[in-house]
């Protein structure tokens, strides 16, 4: 059943983002080629498993195919889709960028945001979108992903979140930063009202996402092989002055060092969340 | 057009100058007895964040300050001040001891930024300071940051997540360093200083988006009266501070409007 609503959107960056190209085949059927493996998959064959490859491979995923995959279909009710960013700083070609985004992503922002119901259990959810700058938080984003949490506490609710980002967004400058003490300061009040909070980290989980809201959960999962870090490779390796080891910011070294609750398959990722869920009664204990 | 990119730039780069005061040129001369307390708790101490306590004016304050040093032996030693996770996790230690002993808490900034190496990312970075924020939302005693010379993003806002932000004239705070924003934008770092006037990281820059409260000028700067002016304003908005009741709550309206 939940394979019927797991469809494909008309969208050239959902199979993963400019890395992974669908390669049309023979038979006309677009294909991806899992950079692990090296196996070529039928993209519709891909979207019936959730875009996982054979070999266990989790490809990119946009934020309508993941909602498909984690919301009890027909329960989401979209929130906050009318705060948009716009060029606070005037930082030059930002407005094109967002454009560019806009177009490329179909979604007006980073991150979308609701309601809806995991297994039957309410929740106010985030979904933050690679193909719109690669989820980079600024403005829209942070005000969003606040009023979740606010909307949360308010009515009671668990948040449930998946992050994907490449850190705080640039050009919109110190503005941008400040998200992370504004998201930050909304999970603390719905934390301390006895609520859940249950993060999913995607690839990539990077910069000043990671450094906020991606590591203030109760419980954070994290999808098989996603990067999951502060700083980038480059800056690392550079500072380091020597190459870094093998697995270095994989979800599984991560697990490892002590930072992540779970690893979880998409196959696996939305029986998980029931148990969570089912396990946290609504209301939590108020303080 | 130039003069204000070089404007903006000549500010990063005199807020990097390692003549400019430190941490620790601060704490001797601003605050009295202090006793300084090292550890994290957790197997760690770094010596980038210096943590500990003092007297303001005669009170009792919890000081959190991000220490640089002057010479090349003692910029490595405090790693350029650039924290490590165990840093950020004495910090927060010391938070937590502020508000059990209702200690008003003081922190003074100067980063490039958090720390980048192997170590930092495998003992959780991102989570040492994600922590810090969160803790920093819910304190209910008075927290006030200055911005001594560099503001460098995530790294800087973990200590800065606070009920008055302050910055010196000549310090920066950024999302982004001017480099690293040009090799992102234009491959090319040496358009740092196009960059720094883009991402508006000046004091007054700071001031003017509602992120800082105050300027703090560097009149007689490094000097008796520089600090002296320091201690009396901080020690007034402190008793203003204590004086209101819900601080979590007007601290969470103050970025709420971000
Ligand atoms: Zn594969």
């Amino acid at each position: 059943m939940a394979l019927l609503h797991f469809l494909k959107p008309a969208n050239a960056l959902e199979a993963g983002g400019r890395d992974h190209l669908p390669v049309q085949s023979d038979a006309m059927e677009p294909e991806l080629t899992c950079p692990e493996c090296r196996r070529s998959t039928p993209v519709s064959r891909l979207q019936s498993r959730y875009m996982v490859c054979p070999c266990g491979y989790h490809f990119r995923m946009n934020a309508r195919q993941r909602i498909r995959m984690a919301v009890d279909a027909g329960t989401f009710r979209e929130a906050f889709a009318d705060i948009v960013g716009n060029n606070p700083l005037a930082f030059p070609g930002y407005p094109e960028k967002l454009e560019t985004a806009r177009a490329a992503s179909r979604e007006n922002e980073a991150v979308i945001c609701g309601t809806g119901k995991i297994g039957g259990h309410p929740c106010a959810l985030f979904f933050m979108e690679p193909g719109f700058m690669m989820g980079s938080m600024g403005t829209a984003v942070g005000e969003r992903i606040t009023r979740t949490f606010e909307l949360a506490y308010e009515k009671g609710l668990p948040v449930v979140g998946f992050t994907v980002s490449g850190g705080a967004r640039m050009q919109e400058g110190l503005l941008s930063l400040m998200q992370m003490a504004k998201v930050s300061a909304a999970v603390r009040r719905h934390a301390d009202a006895g609520l859940l909070y249950i993060a999913v980290l995607t690839d990539p989980t990077t910069g000043g996402v990671t450094a906020s809201f991606a590591m203030e959960a109760d419980i954070t999962l994290a999808e098989p092989g996603a990067t999951i870090g502060f700083a980038g490779k480059r800056i690392v390796e550079q500072t380091t002055g020597k190459r870094l080891p093998k697995g270095f910011q994989k979800a599984e070294t991560v697990e490892e060092e002590g930072f992540i609750d779970r690893i979880v398959s998409r196959q696996q990722l939305k029986t998980t969340l029931v148990m969570l869920l089912a396990m946290h009664p609504a209301g939590g204990e108020r303080t | 057009m130039n003069r204000i990119v070089g404007g903006a730039y000549a500010a990063v780069e005199a807020a990097r100058s390692s003549s400019r005061p430190t941490a620790l040129d601060y704490i001797s001369n601003v605050f009295t007895s202090f006793i300084e307390l090292h550890g994290d708790r957790r197997g760690g101490d770094d010596p980038s964040l210096v943590g500990g306590l003092a007297l303001l004016d005669g009170c009792p304050v919890t000081v959190l300050a991000i220490e640089k040093g002057h010479t090349a032996r003692q910029r490595q030693a405090r790693n350029f001040g650039s924290v490590h996770p165990e840093g950020y996790r004495k910090a927060l230690r010391l938070m937590r001891q502020a508000q059990k002993f209702a200690r008003p808490v003081v922190c003074l900034v100067d980063t490039a930024g958090a720390g980048c190496g192997l170590a930092d990312e495998q003992h959780g970075i991102g989570q040492a300071i994600a922590e810090n924020l969160t803790e920093l939302a819910g304190l209910s005693v008075p927290v006030i940051s200055v911005i001594i010379g560099e503001g460098g993003s995530g790294g800087a806002l973990g200590l800065a997540l606070a009920d008055q932000v302050w910055i010196l004239e000549g310090a920066y705070y950024s999302v982004i360093s001017p480099e690293g924003c040009a090799q992102i934008l234009w491959k090319d770092p040496a358009k740092a200083s196009e960059a720094a006037a883009c991402l508006h990281l000046t004091a007054r820059d700071a001031l003017d988006l509602g992120v800082a409260d105050r300027i703090i000028p560097e009149t007689d700067f490094g000097k008796k009266p520089f600090y002296d002016s320091l201690r009396e304003a901080l020690s007034e908005e402190i008793q203003n501070l204590r004086k209101e009741p819900g601080l979590s709550d007007k601290r969470y309206a103050r970025f709420r409007r971000f």
